[in-house]
């Protein structure tokens, strides 16, 4: 584990193996790299089953980020040389910038895909909120998308867009979530205004107004949930339902869309985060199984 | 006869007096959090300016996005009857009207006594108003007032692709890290932002000159970028044409009274 | 697959919606629209697993739907949009 406390809206990075395989063990290595806008996924395979992952913030260089990325989940893994790699596959809003891949693939197929393995194939509805983007899809028993959307043109309900409240109230982003309940008296209503930059304007009024840093999240985060279920319900809720990406471990957003949703969310060991790079990695497998992968 | 119009929008609250169908008083102050208190100053200033007793005026008409605070206005008009009376009392023949504010933009098609027959209205998103050149000043470490000047003095053509203000502001940041002469920058944030007002007017269908109203129009960089995008020799703005939709508003009271 | 095309901001929703399954990668709609904002694809970025030919929203223009389709929506009235009248599947729709 590695961290940077010098910037307090960033969260902390991480990279994992799996102590239960052993790469040597494997036919086909796949690999899946998800380039987002603030974070960049690896997750390297062994015959479509997770061996290990990095997760690291995307740097202002998208090909650096996804080799930082990879390089961090090989560490990980100790001393697997990287020629051993069968298949790879680039995703994300960074996806054309994956020197090293062999073919890309758009976040609305991958996330499906990805949400299928870390929850479970009854998954019939994803949400993934990244940093600059919303996803809303629907998909089948085998993780292929029915229905979807993604609206990344707007920031209202994004990670950037709470990081932007967050850095205006001057809480560490991973606070946002606890502090938003610390208010006294009764949940307040949700901030009116859906742009992003009227928003905070409109914060700015209310902490004016006298209201506690905490009840302004709490309405911005309501406001956040509001929005985010609007494009939800737009492609329509249908069970099981599960949540990928950084805002899911938000719970002053998770806690407030739940009860618009009307059902449990999935829960699951996996860091939600690498969702996008695990599909990825499926399909690298995929394709591999149908010998398409790199000749050795 | 003496009437006045006050315009209490997101940034500025705007009291125009009107006698006889001469402007004889005006006056601007910011509306902050406490729009009544807005509405009380500026209709007092401009009342001073125009060197009469509020007494005087016989007809007071609201509009803007405050108007509801407007408690003195006998009569409340919305911001689109407002602007194209505003269009036509300082241009008779106008028959296209834009006004762009801090937080709206506006497009109407007006006939020949200034009744709206046709607009839209790009409220609510940051990206199509005032705002957006102001929040992208700030990342440029710019003034908003030095932003449009600062477009005037580039030829050059940079796309900008967000389409959104704070992701737009990124964008920005991302263009200073790379280098790129900030006026620039500033020419491509005038124009994207100008695609987007001429893109709703387009949208009424262009219909003889063009009227600008509201503070965006006092921009330089902004309608040289809207002139060029339209193909238009001139885009016509009244002197300070931020107080364009209070003198539609005194303009209305007049007509009624 | 819905395929929905575009975005929701505080001014509004924008979305074109392609159904997938109806759609038979012909190019039609590309063919007539005014400014270019179908493309046809051989291969469906969203779905990898597909093998026939696809139309999607280019990606330049995806986030300007709204200023974009202008042309083709007047405020005065709603004419037959000219890719909803091609798609002889039809598989396009928009929601506004």
């Amino acid at each position: 584990m590695t961290e940077d406390k010098k910037e307090f809206w960033r969260w902390t990075e991480s990279n994992w193996k799996n102590p239960d395989m052993e790469w040597k063990d494997a036919q086909f290595i796949s690999v899946g790299i998800d380039v987002g806008s603030v974070s960049s996924q690896a997750v390297i395979m062994a015959d479509g089953q997770v061996l290990a992952y990095g997760n690291m913030r995307t740097g202002s260089d998208s090909p650096n980020s996804a080799r930082n990325a990879l390089n961090f989940a090989m560490e990980a893994l100790g001393d697997m040389p990287e020629d051993r790699m069968d298949y790879c596959i680039g995703t994300g809003y960074g996806r054309v910038n994956v020197p090293f891949a062999d073919r890309t693939i758009t976040e609305i197929a991958c996330h499906a895909r990805g949400a299928n393995f870390i929850y479970g194939p009854n998954v019939r509805t994803v949400l993934d909120v990244g940093g600059q983007d919303i996803k809303a899809i629907q998909c089948d028993e085998k993780g292929k998308v029915t229905n979807f959307l993604m609206n990344d043109k707007c920031a209202a309900g994004t990670g950037r867009g709470m990081e932007v409240f967050a850095d205006m109230l001057g809480v560490s982003i991973q606070e946002v979530g606890d502090r938003s309940f610390e208010f006294k008296g009764e949940e307040p209503p949700a901030v009116s205004s859906t742009c992003v930059v009227y928003a905070k304007s409109e914060a700015a009024g209310l902490l004016r107004m006298g209201w506690a840093r905490e009840k302004v999240l709490a309405a911005y985060c309501k406001a956040m949930a509001e929005r985010i279920y609007s494009l939800v319900e737009r492609v329509g809720v249908k069970s099981e339902f599960a949540v990928t990406g950084g805002m899911a471990k938000n719970r002053g957003v998770m806690d407030r869309i739940m009860p618009l949703i009307g059902m449990d969310r999935l829960t699951t060991p996996w860091d939600t985060q690498i969702a996008g790079a695990v599909g990825a990695a499926l399909f690298s497998h995929a394709l591999c199984m149908k010998g398409k992968g790199r000749k050795k | 006869m003496i009437t006045a119009g006050i315009d209490c929008g997101a940034k500025n609250t705007k009291t125009i007096i009107l006698d006889k169908g001469k402007i004889t008083g005006k006056a601007l102050v910011a509306t902050g959090f406490d729009q009544e208190k807005a509405v009380r100053e500026s209709l007092e200033k401009a009342v001073a300016d125009a060197g009469i007793r509020t007494e005087d005026i016989e007809k007071i008409c609201g509009t803007g996005s405050g108007r509801n605070a407007i408690a003195m206005a006998d009569d409340k008009i919305n911001e689109i009857k407002a602007m194209a009376k505003g269009a036509v009392f300082f241009f008779p023949d106008a028959r296209t009207v834009a006004d762009v504010g801090a937080e709206e933009g506006r497009a109407a098609k007006i006939n020949a006594s200034g009744i709206p027959e046709d607009f839209a209205i790009n409220e609510k998103c940051a990206a199509g108003a005032g705002t957006f050149i102001e929040s992208m000043g700030r990342a440029l470490e710019t003034p908003l007032d030095e932003m449009g000047p600062l477009a005037l003095t580039s030829n050059k053509e940079i796309p900008m692709n967000a389409q959104c203000a704070i992701f737009a502001e990124s964008e920005v940041v991302g263009l200073i890290h790379a280098n790129t002469a900030k006026n620039d920058i500033s020419k491509a944030i005038h124009d994207a932002m100008a695609s987007r007002v001429v893109s709703m007017i387009r949208r009424i269908g262009i219909n003889r000159e063009v009227v600008m109203l509201g503070g965006v129009g006092n921009n330089p960089g902004f309608l040289e970028a809207m002139r060029r995008d339209l193909s238009l020799d001139t885009i016509w703005i009244p002197e300070a044409p931020e107080f364009g939709s209070a003198v539609g508003a005194a303009a209305a009271a007049a007509e009624d009274a | 697959m819905l395929a929905n095309y575009g975005y929701k901001d505080a001014s509004g929703d924008y979305f074109i919606t392609i159904d997938t399954d109806k759609c038979n990668g012909c190019g039609d709609c590309a063919a007539v629209c005014p400014v270019d904002l179908f493309a046809g694809m051989d291969e469906d970025p969203n779905d990898p697993l597909r093998v026939e030919p696809v139309a999607i929203v280019a990606g330049t223009k995806k986030n300007k739907v709204k200023y974009e389709c202008n042309p083709c929506k007047p405020e005065a009235n709603r004419p037959p949009l000219p890719c909803v009248a091609a798609c002889a599947t039809a598989a396009i729709s928009h929601s506004w």
